[in-house]
């Protein structure tokens, strides 16, 4: 594993575990699902109540919690962890009952399918309904913590830009009131964070750069930590990567077969690849680390080469994250 | 006499169970596939190898290459302009194509700004739609425009005729079929009965009784002055309504076509699989032609084989003995590199790691062996241990999925 970030793990821990809202997003197939629901998994093993919500449903937390999928009503897939998915016109329904006293009966069908359409074609409404509910839930104090199994980078600035969008869009209605507490959840970075989770390779390293600089510009929300996901073992130090590079030299490679007895090239071709790869992915890696604010945290998370998906993936990569803070 | 193109009846024939086949049969090729498993590369390997081997004019229409790649395809910073790869480009990448190699990139907000200007009924809406306020936001998401732009862009250069062979990469979707179904829901979008609701009473400034619970709850909500910048644009966007849908599903009709196919890239990792499989059964359902899955990012064969883990397995077991047979020839090299508990280290480490690689090596040939879909072509491109950053990459990538 690489170095630890400078802050003592100490304060670690009141950064990441101890906030009410955290936005995990991440580019496609970087394990940002995996992550995510690691973090909630974490979290409730240290006895914090978790709402884990999945944004673009596609079920695939139910696939790292071994359980079926979640609904907009919050079901408990673990002790302490309850899962749910969006759905915006299941929150545009919460949200008229609550906010306006709106009777939930009847007509509400076509209405909701009318706001549906609004929302779609209306910048910002989709997100305020869906950012809005986490902001609720977090006032509301129904859970210690909310992970948000956001949006990939793309489309994450949208919805935490919204609130601030909707403010300088929309000067009266019943949306614009709402939006100024819900900027003051997102805004404040002991309660809300952005986890971006990338790997270390070229296109995920870029956009998680691309992505810090514009949470930094166009959202209030503070980028807390990058998560970098699996990180290939170091084989070798410096004198020993030596020997490794002799060992293919005639007559160690040699020796090496009569030892043995038989042709170790297979063998050390694979140890090559990793090599390799891993010197490749270590530029990457510095890249990022050079692009990014002192202030966001970096935690590495190995490669797990036995399992790569299922609970059993959600519990090791939990571990590993708990070490990582320093738990 | 006009030279012969790539489509002539010249020497080769057609062979629908080969990249090679597929790709000189087909006019459009659309890779499709889960994030993060190298979508982009392999769509800008299948061009450069078509380029190469078949001639004509290829162009690959990319949407978000990595800054190394779209440099080494001239597309840094050029938005939507269509560009031909330099010759040179070739030749320092030690080959000599047959035919042109062109790329360009999506830029969506560019793109949305040309079908505006294409359907707007006249310069005045035109110039209202183009300045205001919400165009800019909503061209940029509503109704996965960006997936729709792509379908649109691809219809518009097919139309004009300019290419041999257009190989596209399709953006990263919240559900990979967002795209396939983007020109019906733009379609759906501008026949719809709600936003005829949304538009008439700012129109005739009455509001019938069925719709007047849902204006009194959107006043509440929304801001009737926001409500109003919403409806005064749908009106523009209204104008242009018949251009649209025409326009959506002449794109649809075109994804259909006998001249398009779909390339499907995964990994063999068990969630881009999955999701890879769902696409290719969906496009199959869907009578959309599934010409191929390319395997990306496979690990090396040796890796599975039984006499390579034994010699692994014998390496961890007597990494001390094996260690002390070895020192005397490293030592010959270099006194510094014969250290026994040093050299120990290494070959533990070297066994560890092979039987670490063996073990996903195993797993995902299990996976690729009960693949549920089965393609006329089923390709693999191995892992390669470097970025894939210019047309010699291109070149290494195309080869290893042409088979060769």
């Amino acid at each position: 594993m690489p170095p630890p970030a400078a802050r003592p793990p100490e304060a670690l821990v009141t950064g990441l575990l101890d906030l009410e809202l955290v936005f995990v997003t991440g580019k496609g197939g970087v394990g940002k699902t995996t992550v995510a629901t690691a973090l909630a998994v974490l979290a409730a093993q240290r006895h914090r109540r978790v709402l884990l919500c999945e944004v673009d449903a596609k079920g695939d937390v139910a696939g790292y919690t071994e359980t079926s999928p979640a609904g907009f009503d919050p079901v408990e897939v673990l002790p302490g962890l309850w899962a749910m998915s969006m759905d915006t016109e299941a929150s545009l329904r919460e949200y008229l009952k609550l906010q306006l006293r709106i009777p939930v009966v009847g007509r509400i069908g076509p209405l909701a399918k009318a706001f549906d359409f609004v929302a779609t074609a209306a910048p910002g409404v989709r997100e305020i309904l869906t950012v809005g509910k986490f902001c609720y839930e977090v006032r509301e104090r129904h859970y210690d913590m909310v992970v948000v199994d956001a949006p990939a980078t793309g489309h994450i600035i949208g919805q935490l830009a919204a609130p601030q969008g909707i403010n300088d869009l929309v000067k009266v209605g019943l949306i614009r009131s709402q939006t100024d507490w819900m900027l003051d959840i997102l805004s404040d970075p002991t309660r809300t964070g952005l986890v971006a989770v990338c790997t270390p390779e070229e296109m995920p390293v870029s956009e998680t750069i691309e992505l810090a600089e514009r949470v930094r510009d166009e959202t209030t929300v503070r980028l807390d930590t990058v998560v970098v996901n699996r990180v290939l073992p170091e084989l070798f130090g410096r004198s020993e990567e030596e020997v490794f590079e002799a060992l293919s030299l005639p007559g160690p490679a040699a020796a090496l077969a009569a030892a043995l007895p038989g042709d170790p090239t297979p063998v050390l071709d694979a140890a090559r690849l990793a090599v390799t790869l891993r010197r490749t992915r270590a530029t990457h890696l510095d890249r990022l680390r050079d692009a990014l604010d002192d202030s966001v945290e970096m935690l590495y998370l190995p490669y797990f080469f036995t399992r790569s998906h299922g609970l059993r993936t959600t519990r090791q990569v939990a571990s590993s994250l708990g070490e990582e803070l320093g738990l | 006499m006009t030279p012969p193109s790539r489509r002539s009846e010249s020497s080769r024939t057609p062979d629908d169970s080969t990249i090679d086949g597929l790709l000189a049969a087909k006019e459009i090729a659309i890779a499709c596939g889960p994030g993060g498993v190298g979508k982009t590369t392999t769509a800008a390997a299948l061009a450069v190898m078509a380029a190469v081997r078949h001639g004509g004019k290829v162009l690959v229409l990319t949407v978000d290459p990595a800054r190394r790649l779209a440099n080494a395809l001239g597309l840094e910073g050029l938005g939507n302009a269509e560009r031909r790869v330099p010759p040179e480009a070739f030749r320092s990448a030690g080959v000599k194509p047959r035919g042109q190699l062109w790329a360009a990139m999506l830029d969506t907000k560019e793109s949305w700004d040309a079908l505006i200007r294409r359907h707007a009924p006249d310069a005045a809406t035109r110039d209202q739609i183009l300045a205001n306020p919400l165009y800019a936001n909503i061209a940029g998401r509503f109704v996965q425009s960006h997936d729709y732009i792509a379908m649109e862009r691809l219809y518009e250069i097919h139309a004009e005729g300019d290419y041999d062979l257009i190989v596209v990469d399709t953006p990263p979707t919240r559900n990979a079929l967002d795209f396939l179904d983007a020109p019906r829901r733009m379609a759906d979008f501008f026949s719809s009965r709600l936003l005829r609701w949304l538009i008439v009473p700012y129109r005739s400034r009455l509001v019938n009784v069925a719709s007047r619970p849902f204006y009194s709850i959107a006043d509440r909500i929304l801001g009737t002055q926001f409500l109003a910048d919403i409806a005064e644009f749908f009106i523009l966007f209204q104008s242009m309504y018949d251009g649209f849908v025409a326009r959506a599903g002449s794109v649809t009709r075109l994804l259909s076509d006998r001249r398009t196919t779909f390339v499907v890239v995964s990994t063999l990792e068990t969630v881009p699989l999955r999701e890879a499989e769902f696409f290719a059964a969906e496009l199959t359902r869907r009578k959309l032609h599934l010409g191929a899955i390319v395997l990306n990012k496979v690990l090396p064969d040796t890796l599975r084989s039984a006499e390579a883990t034994a010699v692994a397995e014998r390496l961890r077991d007597a990494s001390a003995e094996v260690a002390e047979a070895v020192v005397p020839a490293l030592s010959a090299v270099d006194a510094e590199l014969g250290r026994a508990d040093q050299v120990q280290r290494v070959l533990a480490e070297v066994a560890e790691s092979f039987l670490n690689f063996r073990v996903v090596a195993v797993r995902e040939a299990e996976a690729r062996s009960h693949l549920a879909t089965s393609p006329d072509v089923l390709a693999t491109a191995p892992f390669f241990d470097t970025d894939i950053f210019d047309l010699s990459g291109l070149l290494r990538l195309g080869g290893a999925v042409w088979g060769e």
